[in-house]
């Protein structure tokens, strides 16, 4: 159960996400610069909502109401950036196993060793970010984010660097985490296609 | 050449090298922590804490040995409550050669730490918050590994200013044979001597290779640094 209600401020713009959902891909759709990246940022926690709530399952997250605002290490929300963000100076493996020792265990969705099958990434543990494809980088990187046992996976606009077949593998691993895995996701993007492809409900950013 | 050094040289080269390691390991936590406040900090007077910290770059040695006299000598407010309660005196010691030049290298030392602060991506921070690592452990296994490179080059800049150290150190601890007798000042009391033309050379040449190979493992750091 995701229930979201929250008022970010970004420069001088107010930009708002109200969103009640049970779980699935839910899309956030909106043109580049409409603040997308910051209703997730403030669903991780790494930015403060002006005002709202934010709850995932029976975890609230953030209540302006009653003062609470966990800090992102304890949110559990497994974040995938645009860029991805893998650390430069650990290896494929040191990356996907960093969130593997957080302290809440309940979310554990996958065992290392079927997220790494599942992925296709067992052939890159030894490597170094710095030496991965853009479709292979955003694999690891969402192996990192499901490895750190999330209550909620938060993708951000994953496949934009990436080129058409990329993109295709990228979405059916989105896919079978949707599927198979029934972890809840909130996905950026600006790309209908995508959209028509993934989400179950659509929620428009202006 | 270098062969050629007499062993009261090697002596010089050795209290140098003893001096300049005592220095920059005494001054790194200081350095450490002002580049962190510097680079990561907001705060009011922060403007004037960045230029006291570059102060002895820009004062003349002379001047800020002169300062470390009225401080840390006998009569001075710090040195008068060392040797009250610990019995120790910096003045005329290698030790306060050590001080002398843990001042000067301070400025470099935290320049060098601080750009390497501001060039870790503060994204990567947030990244590892978001996979449930606290501050600390972001600090100690994101920040401080990719920061680490040009901590590491700050300490050998520091280790190089610190061996050149010339002024502050005259004034402040003189110029006693084994004690605070280090390169450069062995150098200036060689110029001085009639005959001691041979040992200018010899010490020129150590000091220049000395300040070469630590230029150059400072620049292999930063590269390390940036190559990844």
């Amino acid at each position: 159960m995701i229930d979201i209600d929250i008022e970010v401020r970004r420069a001088e713009r107010r930009i708002a996400l109200s969103l009640a959902a049970e779980g699935g891909l839910t899309a956030l759709f909106g043109p580049s610069g409409a603040g997308k990246t910051s209703l997730l940022d403030a669903v991780a926690g790494l930015v403060t909502p002006e005002r709202g709530h934010i709850a995932i399952g029976d975890a609230v997250l953030f209540d302006s109401a009653s003062g609470i605002n966990l800090p992102p290490e304890q949110r559990g929300c497994g974040y995938v950036f645009q860029e991805s963000r893998l650390f430069p100076h650990l290896t494929v493996a040191g990356n996907l196993m960093f969130g593997t020792n957080r302290a809440d265990q309940g979310y554990r969705w996958l065992e290392p060793a079927e997220a790494i099958e599942f992925l296709g990434i067992s052939h890159l543990l030894d490597r170094r970010p710095a030496t991965l494809s853009g479709g292979e980088a955003q694999r690891v990187a969402i192996g990192r984010a499901l490895l750190s046992n999330p209550r909620i996976l938060l993708l951000d606009e994953p496949l934009s660097f990436l080129d058409a077949s990329r993109r295709n593998e990228v979405m059916q691993v989105i896919e079978r985490i949707r599927d198979e895995l029934a972890l809840p996701i909130l996905y950026v993007t600006h790309d209908r296609v995508e959209v028509e492809r993934l989400a179950d409900r659509v929620v428009d950013i202006a | 050449m270098i062969a050629g050094l007499t062993s009261g040289e090697w002596a010089v080269i050795g209290l140098s090298v003893k001096v300049g390691a005592v220095a920059v390991i005494g001054a790194m936590p200081l350095a450490f922590a002002l580049a962190w406040i510097l680079s990561r900090k907001r705060f009011p007077g922060k403007v004037l804490l960045d230029a006291l910290v570059h102060l002895p770059l820009v004062v003349p040695p002379v001047v800020t040995g002169w300062l470390l006299l009225l401080t840390f000598g006998a009569n001075g407010p710090v040195g008068r409550w060392l040797a009250e309660w610990f019995g120790i005196s910096l003045v005329f010691r290698w030790t306060g050669a050590a001080l002398a030049a843990a001042v000067m290298a301070l400025p470099l030392m935290v320049r060098a730490i601080r750009l390497s602060f501001d060039s870790v991506d503060r994204r990567l921070e947030g990244a590892a918050r978001t996979l449930g690592a606290g501050r600390w452990r972001t600090f100690a296994q994101i920040t401080l590994p990719l920061a680490l490179p040009g901590v590491a080059a700050g300490a050998v800049l520091g280790l190089a200013r610190s061996i050149g150290e010339f002024g502050a150190t005259i004034t402040f601890v003189s110029n006693i044979p084994g004690e605070t007798r280090t390169i450069p000042l062995a150098i200036y009391t060689a110029l001085q001597s009639p005959d001691g033309g041979a040992s200018v050379t010899r010490l020129a040449i150590a000091s220049v290779l000395l300040s070469l190979a630590a230029l150059l493992v400072s620049e292999w750091l930063v590269r390390k640094g940036a190559g990844r």
